[in-house]
């Protein structure tokens, strides 16, 4: 006979001739899973788990935050990840699930910064984030400034993070910070870098950047935090705290902490430079595929019908001969295909070797020297605003938001 | 001290490192490096975090007063998830195999379903915060009686360079923790069963040995008094020594309470800023600080100075308590005027408090943020004297006694570690395990099987080359030499300087092996560890000792030696066998049996004398 328990019941467990009492949790891989009263949790088969008694769970008070009237006010969008998260109780995973509210009360040091005012745009984890949420974040965003926000704080998903911010740097100009952050190690640890990244966030929020950036450490030592151009930065580790960094460019500044200064590169955008203006159109029928050796062209056929592609070539910018027809094909039946490198590094060039020329050739646009993500969200954004090929290639080619570098400069 | 009369009751937790070839939680090696061979460093803050049930653990707490940064040195044998920038990888199974052999050896029940838990530690010894365990195993046995309650499976803390410094090295490194109910009641138990878990632990011939490999914590109580846990000791003949001074520090504070309430004593809440009366004081600490508070004990005089432990005062209890806001200590009017601090400062000081004769001032002195912090610890600390022994995590002291560390840490510190799934232990899997020999046994054993003497084959299972001899007297070799081998040839060639870290029990056993065959003398051992420590090989080094002397050669040889000292012969006769046997052993270098070179001289000596 099995009884059904509820979470938080009183049990008692009998592993072999010791008693134990508990706290029951939930079931799992059909086990009892108990917390015991030393702390420690324990998986036990049902027949030796007892009903004891039910408690009543006690809800957690609502701690009020104080904020301070003379500070500036910013605004905290809240798309979950793991700068929100903490652990489900019943099954024991990482869940998105804070209010922005909670956020003021996990980082103590944010209400000496700055007032806030907090919105719950999803409770997601990042690799979730679609091209919609793209623009309702970008509306939510431009609101909070127009509202008279000093600043924007997005809290993000690390994942995708990049690809949310150089979404909005391409649908909005801001006067102010909108600032993307997040914690590569989860909020629940005290190790969490959700303390120090938040808190530098914040400070780049009031700071005099004008401009769509992304704060988070900047080596594994809780020392400071790197501001990058949302244009230019990627993911370039797995688990590491300083996993962002500004590719082929330098960060647009730093957050020194706990001091908490910022210093801002003399190509930052300045505050108050440029205009609030939202252009959230957006054409999400747009695909990004990285090439490899040996791929079957057929491949390619997949995005017959989209408005754009960007192929993640490899080198200078290439795909195998047997690839170029179908790509022509494509470009034939109207989609636009950018071509990128999967180098990361340096700037696209079709004109040095055959292949490249026969690229050009079949109507691909070189890209430059964008990530390969970066133009996919750019054409997405290209393609909202315009349908004229020329048109497209053109803005593909000019720089609107960073991505796209006047000069290469030295090095990796 | 009468235990009994005093109602004690003490209990044991015994973290033993493991010998695995990786980590818990990671694929690094379980070496100890010399912290000059660290090759990266970085700086981490910590932050207590809520519990899963939404309360902040008490110990963790007041860690967070002192908010530090610590710094890490990290190897090349260390990795990111050390850095605690990685997740953690499944929980190594060799690690769990061990702890298994363990649990079986006292008869234990193993845990269906393991769960790897976060234990909230934030004094920086954790990169993460948390030191990750799994309860694997509950109720055992021990031979007085007792009960083993549990054993854990944890991860070694990084080791403490100094202050704010872990080295990582030691960080993950597989540790069972051995918890026994408070079923003792002696000192001496306490020690008797802390060898006896020690011995089994080593028995399975698979833990670390050496200093810091294996720790003692004990839980100390007595009638009135409180759970007092003891951390960190190292010594096992002191253990008995850290109780009885345990004892007498929870008599003293229960003495020291019940005088206060005679007294009727109280602590002050507010403390009386008194930084300008020692402006121009000689003390440069007082005339340095940038605040100095004062709190008034009331009825607390010759208290606060009282010798609770050698070495210690309830003064040094307070101290600790006021340290946890990072303040270097206080001073307190039991000991005054000392220090620089002159008699009329110290009236000064009582009038300003209003302090009478019966009460006591404590002096802090720091920045005004920690001096403030320091001051609500004392009036803590003092406040508890009046209610007797507080339950506390405290430090072991060099000889015995023992300083504050923490609170005692409660069940809010414990939640799951999502990282890692549970690990099941199936009927099949502890069925297959078998409890290891345990080491009395096994010395038993040898004096029985292989007719050593009981002190060598006590000596042989406490050796950390027991291993080599087993496998040397597996290969064929006689006991007797393999023991003297292990025993004592190995020690002295290691006092006189050789390097046999590089040997490798192989190519001893090939050495021995050699002496077994009759290709070199059981006297050449020495010598010829010595040439394969300098990189020879094992063949080259015996063909080298061992020049070929042949029974007709060495009886020829034995009579030249015999012949060319036949004065010195005829004069000591007999007794001329001693000094003949050096000249013959050099002769051979050491290749030949002594006991064949004696035999060959007798007969040789005998033949001389007609
Ligand atoms: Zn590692």
């Amino acid at each position: 006979m099995t009884e059904t328990f509820a979470s938080g019941d009183r049990v008692a467990c009998t592993i072999g001739d010791t008693e134990l009492s508990g706290t029951y949790i939930t079931d799992r891989d059909g086990m009892r899973v108990v917390k015991l009263d030393s702390g420690y949790n324990i998986g036990v088969d049902p027949s030796r788990v007892a009903f004891l008694e039910r408690t009543s769970g006690g809800d957690q008070p609502a701690v009020e935050v104080d904020q301070d009237p003379a500070l500036p006010e910013l605004a905290i969008i809240s798309t979950g990840g793991t700068i929100a998260s903490r652990i489900d109780y019943r099954t024991g995973a990482v869940t998105s699930q804070f209010t922005a509210a909670d956020i003021l009360r996990a980082i103590p040091g944010l209400a000496e910064i700055a007032r806030f005012r907090t919105q719950i745009l999803a409770t997601i984890l990042s690799e979730n984030m679609t091209p919609a949420l793209w623009q309702q974040l970008a509306r939510a965003v431009h609101d909070a400034i127009a509202d008279g926000a000093a600043g924007v704080i997005v809290t993000h998903g690390t994942d995708t993070m990049s690809y949310s911010a150089a979404a909005l740097a391409f649908m909005l100009q801001s006067p102010v910070p909108v600032i993307f952050v997040g914690s590569q190690r989860s909020a629940d640890r005290p190790s969490s870098d959700n303390v120090m990244n938040g808190i530098c966030a914040a400070a780049t929020a009031v700071s005099e950047l004008g401009e769509v950036a992304v704060v988070m450490h900047e080596s594994p030592s809780d020392d400071r935090c790197a501001i990058h151009r949302a244009t230019r930065v990627r993911k370039l580790h797995t688990s590491r705290r300083d996993a962002f960094r500004s590719v082929e460019s330098a960060p647009i500044g730093y957050v020194e902490y706990p001091a908490r200064t910022v210093t801002l590169e003399p190509d930052a955008v300045q505050r108050g430079t440029r205009p609030l203006i939202l252009d959230d159109r957006l054409e999400p029928r747009c695909g990004l595929v990285q090439f490899y050796p040996g791929m079957d062209p057929v491949l390619f056929d997949a995005f017959s019908g989209y408005s754009g592609l960007v192929v993640a070539g490899t080198g200078l910018g290439h795909v195998s001969s047997a690839c170029i027809e179908r790509l022509g094909a494509l470009v034939d039946a109207g989609t636009v295909v950018v071509m990128t490198s999967q180098c990361l590094y340096g700037r696209v060039c079709d004109r040095v070797y055959d292949t490249g020329r026969d690229l050009l050739t079949a109507g691909v646009i070189e890209g430059a020297t964008m990530l390969p993500e970066v133009a996919l969200v750019k054409l997405m954004c290209v393609l909202g605003r315009t349908r004229d090929r020329d048109e497209v290639q053109r803005l593909m080619q000019t720089d609107l938001a960073g991505e796209v570098l006047g000069r290469s400069p030295h090095g990796l | 001290m009468d235990s009994e009369q005093v109602g004690l009751v003490a209990g044991l937790e015994i973290h033993q490192q493991l010998d695995t070839a990786c980590k818990l939680f990671c694929g690094c090696p379980t070496r100890i490096r010399p912290v000059e061979e660290h090759n990266g460093e970085f700086y981490r803050y910590l932050r207590a975090t809520v519990s899963e049930l939404g309360t902040i653990d008490r110990a963790a707490e007041e860690e967070m007063k002192h908010i530090r940064r610590f710094r890490y040195l990290a190897y090349d044998s260390t990795c990111l998830v050390e850095n605690d920038d990685e997740p953690p990888s499944p929980l190594n199974e060799e690690a769990l195999e061990i702890t298994l052999e363990i649990a079986k050896t006292f008869e234990m029940t193993p845990i269906e379903q393991v769960h790897v838990m976060r234990k909230l530690v934030i004094d920086g010894s954790n990169t993460s915060g948390f030191q990750r365990t799994g309860l694997v195993a509950v109720g055992g046995t021990l031979p007085n009686g007792g009960r083993v309650e549990s054993i854990c499976l944890e991860e070694e803390a990084a080791q403490r360079v100094e202050d704010a410094c872990f080295s990582l090295d030691r960080l993950g490194i597989p540790l069972v923790e051995i918890t026994t109910s408070p079923c003792l009641h002696t000192p001496e138990e306490v020690q008797e069963t802390a060898a006896f878990i020690g011995m089994v632990l080593r028995s399975t011939g698979r833990v670390k040995r050496g200093i810091g490999t294996i720790r003692q914590d004990l839980n100390v109580s007595i009638r009135g008094g409180a759970r007092v846990e003891i951390k960190g000791v190292q010594e096992l003949d002191l253990i008995a020594e850290v109780v009885r001074r345990e004892v007498r520090r929870q008599q003293e504070l229960l003495a020291i309470r019940e005088e206060l309430l005679a007294r009727g004593a109280a602590v002050d809440e507010q403390p009386v800023e008194v930084t300008r009366l020692f402006e121009k004081t000689g003390s440069s600490i007082l005339k340095r600080a940038k605040v100095i508070l004062g709190i008034r004990l009331r009825g607390f005089a010759g208290l606060v100075g009282r010798e609770i432990q050698p070495g210690r005062r309830l003064g040094s209890e307070i101290s600790d308590y006021a340290k946890r806001c990072g303040v270097g200590g206080i001073f307190h009017t039991d000991e005054l005027p000392a220090y620089g601090v002159t008699a009329d400062e110290v009236a000064a000081l009582r009038a300003m408090l209003d302090a009478e004769e019966q009460d006591a001032v404590v002096l802090v002195a720091a920045d005004r943020k920690k001096a403030l912090c320091a001051v609500q610890q004392i009036v803590r600390r003092a406040s508890l004297a009046l209610e007797g022994v507080p339950e506390e995590t405290r430090r072991m002291l060099e000889g015995g006694s023992s300083a504050y560390m923490r609170p005692l840490p409660g069940a809010a510190r414990m939640y799951p570690e999502t990282d890692i799934l549970p690990v099941s232990i199936s009927p099949e899997r502890w069925g297959s395990i078998s409890a290891p020999e345990l080491l009395v046994d096994r010395a038993r054993r040898y004096v029985a099987e292989y007719s050593l003497s009981a002190a060598t084959a006590d000596q042989l299972v406490h050796s950390s080359s027991l291993s080599l001899f087993d496998r040397a007297v597996a290969a064929g070799v006689q006991p007797g030499l393999a023991a003297r081998t292990v025993l004592a040839t190995l020690k002295e060639l290691s006092r006189d300087g050789v390097a046999l870290d590089g040997i490798g029990d192989d190519r001893i056993i090939a050495v021995l092996g050699a002496v077994q065959e009759g290709r070199a003398a059981k006297e050449a051992v020495p010598d010829l560890l010595r040439a394969v420590a300098g990189g020879a090989p094992v063949d080259d080094a015996v063909a080298s000792f061992a020049p070929a002397v042949d029974a007709d050669e060495l009886e020829v040889l034995v009579d030249q030696i015999v012949q060319e000292r036949i004065a010195f012969v005829e004069e000591r006769r007999m007794g001329a066998l001693g000094p003949l046997m050096g000249v013959v052993m050099a002769e051979v270098r050491g290749s030949v049996d002594g006991k064949r070179i004696s035999e060959l001289l007798r007969k040789a000596i005998t033949k001389a004398l007609g």
